[in-house]
Formats: structure tokens, sequence, C-alpha cells
């Protein structure tokens, strides 16, 4: 079993060595559709500059921006995967190794204390989302999020009688808001339910773990996202708060039921250094990396 | 409007008042980073009559904090060196451009009306580089000249003097002349929000 675990935080360390110094290609090629529609030179210069430098990161296998983000793991784990109580403490483990061996910039922090770790973990970080699902192995992903395109996330509790038009209201509102703060061409990521929590955390893996161009399966909600990535283009923010046509790389819902009484509309943001990279492992100890980077 | 440069530290007045708001800047020479604890460190010492161990009039100061690697030889490699968020520093920079007679400050997300009427006052620009840009950043160093107050600050909050070449693109966003590039991008976004929610009113979409 050790040796096992040692696999697995092996397999860690390379997908948060991946995702912090190579953007994935669906994020590479959105700047790169973007630098096509763009016109004026302030924000063509901008667009190259990403693209520049995530060449450059990938070719160096530096770490894309400086502030390597929040570690953030996704996992979908077979009922019969051998470590499943283990999987936290080897996702820490993981994020240690990594923060020398990348390395990672330390950015965990006790919110009472002020005293940052060192090492990028402390209570809750890294965040550890877990979905089980028939079979033996594991699926992860893990997301680098940073904290300048944090800071602007949104949440309305709507009026039930408002609904659509309270999204839609709440949507253009945090993008005004953010101006050029979370580093546009942005992804924004929109989440509706019962609860705030829920709203926030669809919202967030809308934002982070949706690939770009990708539509949701629900018609409706298909033809929703593309109305507001339009109008939150329309706004003009464009690349790096500059102006142009394209502020946001993608939109993306996702729902859950709401109560009667509550309309739940979580907004969350990534910037364009969307740092994700996802892989697979068996029960045997193999693994590879599936997610396509430049 | 939007025109290139390629200028040199230390940059003159002249030189300064000639750039408008969206501008792109390539700089190369001296810069020197600064944070939060470096500002109020400086101004501390030079509101004091004291003198700074580094040279800063005619320099452009960058608001990071880069990663960075000691060489075999001794001598420092900056691995990662993207714009940190400046209104941080909003409070202070006013004082910290009268004093220091820095000619640029460089940073991300834009500052507010005491750095504009400091820059106008004293013949500075506030430069905006590419957000997450940081590998881009650290190719442009082509020599860390030195590094202050390591022990005391950390490696993020020291100062590091460095020698740059065709660091850029930088975006001129406040000028000598009063604009502010990222009001005006502001406040179109604020008239088409409005636009967007009141002229048609609802989306339509709602019942």
């Amino acid at each position: 079993m050790a040796g096992l675990e040692g696999r697995l935080r092996g397999f860690f360390v390379e997908l948060i060595r991946v995702a912090v110094t190579r953007l994935p290609r669906d994020v590479y090629e959105a700047l790169e559709r973007a630098l096509e529609a763009e016109d004026s030179p302030v924000a063509r210069r901008q667009l190259e500059a990403m693209l520049e430098n995530a060449r450059l990161a990938a070719r160096l296998g530096r770490p894309l921006c400086q502030d390597t983000g929040t570690p953030l793991f996704y996992l979908r784990v077979g009922d019969g995967f051998p470590l499943r109580s283990r999987l936290y403490d080897v996702a820490a483990e993981a994020v240690r190794e990594a923060t020398r061996a990348v390395p990672l910039r330390p950015n965990a922090v006790d919110p009472l204390r002020g005293v940052n770790s060192g090492d990028n973990t402390g209570r809750y970080v890294p965040w550890v989302e877990v979905e089980l699902v028939p079979g033996d192995g594991l699926e992860a992903v893990f997301v680098a999020k940073g904290g300048g395109s944090e800071a602007p996330t949104r949440l309305a509790m709507a009026l039930p009688l408002r609904g659509l038009r309270a999204v839609r209201e709440t949507v253009l509102r945090a993008v005004a808001e953010a101006g050029p703060k979370p580093c546009p061409p942005f992804v924004v990521g929109v989440g509706i339910a019962a609860g705030g929590d829920q709203a926030l955390a669809l919202a967030k893996r809308a934002a982070l773990l949706r690939p770009l161009g990708s539509r949701h399966p629900d018609p409706e909600a298909a033809r929703l996202e593309e109305e507001l990535l339009e109008e939150v283009n329309r706004l003009g923010l464009g690349p790096h708060g500059f102006g142009g046509r394209v502020t946001a790389l993608g939109l993306h819902i996702e729902y859950g039921f709401r109560h009667p009484a509550t309309y739940a509309v979580g907004v969350v943001f990534s910037c364009w250094a969307l740092r994700r990279a996802s892989g697979v492992f068996g029960p045997d100890g193999s693994w590879r990396i599936t997610s396509e980077h430049i | 409007m939007s025109r290139v440069y390629r200028l040199s530290t230390p940059l003159s007045g002249d030189e300064v008042r000639r750039l408008e708001a969206g501008d792109t800047v390539y700089l190369s020479g001296l810069v020197f980073t600064a944070r939060d604890a470096a500002h109020r460190r400086i101004i501390e010492i030079l509101e004091s009559g004291g003198e700074l161990p580094f040279p800063t009039r005619g320099l452009a100061v960058y608001h990071a904090g880069p990663v960075a690697r000691r060489r075999g030889d001794g001598g420092w490699e900056i691995l990662a060196a993207g714009p940190t968020t400046s209104a941080r520093m909003e409070p202070v920079e006013p004082d910290f451009i009268r004093l220091t007679g820095v000619r640029m400050v460089i940073g991300k997300g834009g500052m507010g009306p005491g750095t504009a009427e400091a820059c106008r006052r004293y013949g500075a620009v506030y430069a905006v580089f590419t957000g997450g840009a940081a590998v881009l950043a650290a190719q442009a160093v082509e020599k860390v000249e030195a590094v202050y107050w390591l022990e005391e600050l950390g490696m993020a909050e020291a100062v590091w003097l460095l020698r740059v070449r065709d660091f850029g693109p930088l975006t001129v966003v406040i000028d000598t002349w009063g604009r502010n590039l990222y009001d005006e991008v502001m406040a179109r976004v604020r008239e088409r929000l409005e636009e967007l929610l009141g002229g048609t009113g609802d989306s339509g979409r709602g019942s």
C-alpha cells in the first residue's frame, strides 16, 4: 500500500506541475481566436503577451504566473479504489512537494493569526472535493486558482419572481464591477441553485472545469450561455481591461434545482491563466495525464 | 493614439510628458521593485533626511514580488516576476513619487486620483504590465544588479534593482496630462451595462 501511496503522490505532483507551468490547449486556442477577433493594437499586444508568456512558461517549465494560486483537487473516486481515506493527506503531501519542486509561491495564510504556512497547505488547503463513482480507479483534476480572479466573486440571493432576469443582471454587474482586476479575457462561471454555497460551488466548477467551447447539454442552459457570453463581450472591457471585443473567453452555467422560496446565483471568474490539468490513476498504480497542454 | 516607444532609464521629464494614455512602452535600463513594505520603508528614510542605498531618480518602480533563485556563482536569477495589484500602494504612492523622483510606476489593475495628481505634478506616468505574464517579465531581466533588505523583508517584499531590456509591453494608463485610461474604459463599460439592463428592459426570458 505504501508503494501505491507514493505513486499517487507522484501522480498528484505531476498534475500540479503540468497545471501550473503549461496552459491547457483549449485556453491557448481561445486566446488565439481572441487575437484574431481584436483589431485595437493595445488589446492585441495584451493577447500577444499572454500567448508568448504561455509558450515561454511551457518551454522553460516555469510557473505561468507568480501567483501560483490556491490548490484545488476535484476527484472522482471509484467505490473500490484502495486509498479512499488517504486521499486528503496524499493531496497535501503532493502540494508540499510541488511547492519545493515546481516551485510554487507559498500562498496559504492562517486568517486568524496572519501566518503563512510556507508550504501551501493548512486548514482546508488544498481544497479537495470527492465524488464517488463506480469502478476501482480515480480521475483527478487539479486547478491552481489565483487570488486576483477570486476577489470579484459574487453571490445574489435573487427573488424567485425575477428568475433568469436576476441571473443576467447579476452576471453583467459582476463583470462590470470586476473591471481589469481578474485579468481578462476571463472565463465566467455561473451557478444557479437552492443555496448560496451550492450556487458558488457550481459556479466554480463551471468556470474552472468545463472545456472552453463546450455547451451545457440542456438546450435551454446552452442558449442562455451563448446569450450571456455575447452580452458580457458587448460590455467592451476587453483584454486586460483596455477595451476590446473579447472580455470573456467562455461563459458556462451549471444549475441545480432550487427551493420555491430561493434563487441563488453565484458568479466565479477564472483569469486568462486558467491552470488546470487532469489525469487518471489505476488501482495498480499506473497513471497518465489526460488533458492537453501547449 | 497608441504609439509604441522604446525608452531607457533614467527617464527625463520631457520624455515622460510625451507619453499619452494608451501608448505602449518597452523599457530598458534600471528598474527597482517595491511593494507595500518597501514603499513604507523608502518613504520613512527619505522623509527623515536619510539616503537610500540605491538610485531612484528618473528610474521606474515596479510593483512586483519576484520569485528569484540564487545561482552557483552567488548571483541571482529571476524566474517569475509578474506585476502585483497596484491599488494597495495608492495611499502612499503620491509621497513616494515626490520623494524618490521616479518617472514611471509599473504595476497592474490601475491606480487612483492621488497617484494621477502626483504624476501630473512631478512628471511621471503609471503603466501596466500584462497581469500573469510572469515568465515574459522575467525574460526581460538581463541582470540582477543588487537586492536590498532581503533579510528583513523577505524575497517578495525586498527591493530588487534590475537591469532590464525591452521590458514590456507596458501600457500607459495614467499620463502627465490627467488622463486615466482605465477610468475611461470603465465609464464606457458602465454605460453599456445600463444600456443592456435598462434599454431593452428585461431579457424577455424570465417568464
